[in-house]
């Protein structure tokens, strides 16, 4: 019980995919334009990371290993797919707003990494803790992202007006906000660990990050 | 298919709507290999080539096999098998056929199957080019014209980043902020600039 705690709370905070990782970057700033969006593409990322995390960790010894990434390519295809139409049918709303990024969370490096890194080698019970630690470690950075964006860019939180009179800086919900927030708040994570001398600051990203 | 459409997406890919400084579309490779010029523009080159022909190869997919068999929802699955399997070709053809132009741009193709760029262009092309299951006039063209001209504005935006990221390496910046978080904030300031674009073409 000890060890599948510990697989979900890795991915919460040390391992956590956005601030620790730095993966998955394309979804995590264009959809954290509002706090909704970002609770949105949290949940079908996790939904996606959930089932084929299962998928993979229940059929790994049947995988030849020359072959794996496309095996993998195509179970994660599946839920992306499952989570498309369930998303067109029962959120069309949401569906709208994240947009072409739904269909794109097959590219998420996030969920191709933990299938890879986890899921392949480990029984199915700790890659379901551990897509759910992913999962929710995605969730809540891409929060914290969309809060600043959405609280400074259009002086609202969860829709809500905040303070009467403050004039939204609107460039916070447009792209350049975006990179300007992400790269202050790897800036303060690494500032963090700077001063705790946890040696885990973050130096790579993206492509770079996965090897 | 007349020039003035063709001129329309060549602004709109490359300035307004640049893949990575306004649609977040291939942001990973582009932090991550953007150190350097020489294997920034070898990446952009390498993206260029793979937006362009998968542009072509599910445009015909969609429109020959998806949309006659009313598959169209194994549109996610069936286009990153395609891609997937044409760069994993594309390389070994590569590797045996010329190994200059392996060493050119070769190494990064096994890094762009899982480039949202690619994806993302052929996702694109298949919404704003099909339309209740019928095909736009010329869209076969404009669409692997917006493959090519997405993968250009990704070789203009690595090459712009990779030659400030290379000045920057003997400047003294604060710890924190070196590297990664520094080079989101001149991404950003760059994506500003873009914005300059918006308007250009109505």
């Amino acid at each position: 019980m000890k060890s599948l705690i510990k697989e979900f709370t890795k991915g919460i905070a040390i391992e956590n995919p956005t601030f620790g990782l730095v993966l998955g970057l394309c979804p995590t700033l264009a959809v954290s334009t509002s706090l909704i969006n970002a609770i949105g593409m949290g949940v079908a990322a996790t939904f996606v990371l959930l089932g084929s995390n299962i998928i993979i960790s229940a059929v790994r010894r049947l995988i030849p290993a020359q072959i794996r990434i496309p095996c993998f390519i195509v179970i994660i295809a599946t839920f992306v797919t499952i989570n498309e139409l369930m998303m067109k049918a029962f959120f069309p709303a949401l569906n709208q707003a994240l947009g072409i990024f739904v269909p794109l969370i097959v590219v998420n490096c996030i969920v191709l990494g933990r299938a890879e890194a986890f899921a392949c080698k480990r029984p199915v019970l700790d890659s379901i803790f551990d897509a759910l630690g992913m999962g929710v470690g995605f969730t809540l950075a891409l929060c914290i992202i969309a809060a600043v964006r959405e609280v400074l860019g259009a002086g609202t939180f969860l829709g809500f007006g905040l303070v009467k009179g403050f004039e939204p800086i609107t460039v916070f919900i447009l792209a350049p906000g975006a990179l300007l927030t992400m790269g202050i708040l790897i800036g303060i994570v690494n500032y963090w660990h700077i001063k705790l001398k946890t040696s885990k600051e973050i130096t790579k990203a993206g492509c770079d990050g996965c090897k | 298919m007349d020039v003035s459409k063709l001129m329309a997406i060549m602004i709109s890919m490359v300035f307004i709507n640049n893949f990575i400084l306004s649609k977040f579309l291939g942001l990973c490779s582009f932090i991550g290999v953007s150190k350097e010029t020489k294997p920034a523009v070898s990446m952009g080159l390498a993206v260029t080539f793979v937006t362009t022909m998968s542009s072509i190869i599910t445009w015909l997919i969609y429109r020959y096999l998806l949309i006659p068999f009313n598959m169209t929802y194994l549109r996610t699955i069936s286009f990153i098998l395609v891609i997937a399997s044409f760069v994993q070709l594309v390389e070994m053809v590569v590797r045996k056929a010329s190994p200059g132009l392996y060493r050119v741009f070769g190494i990064y193709l096994p890094l762009i199957t899982v480039n949202c760029a690619v994806l993302g262009v052929a996702v694109l092309n298949s919404e704003t080019f099909f339309q209740n299951g019928h095909t736009i006039a010329g869209s076969f063209l404009m669409s692997a014209a917006q493959g090519f001209f997405a993968g250009i504005g990704y070789l203009l935006a690595m090459l712009l980043m990779s030659g400030i990221r290379e000045r920057l390496e003997l400047i003294d910046v604060p710890r924190s902020l070196k590297d990664v978080p520094l080079a989101f904030i001149i991404a950003s300031l760059m994506s500003l600039a873009f914005m300059g674009f918006n308007g250009f073409s109505r």
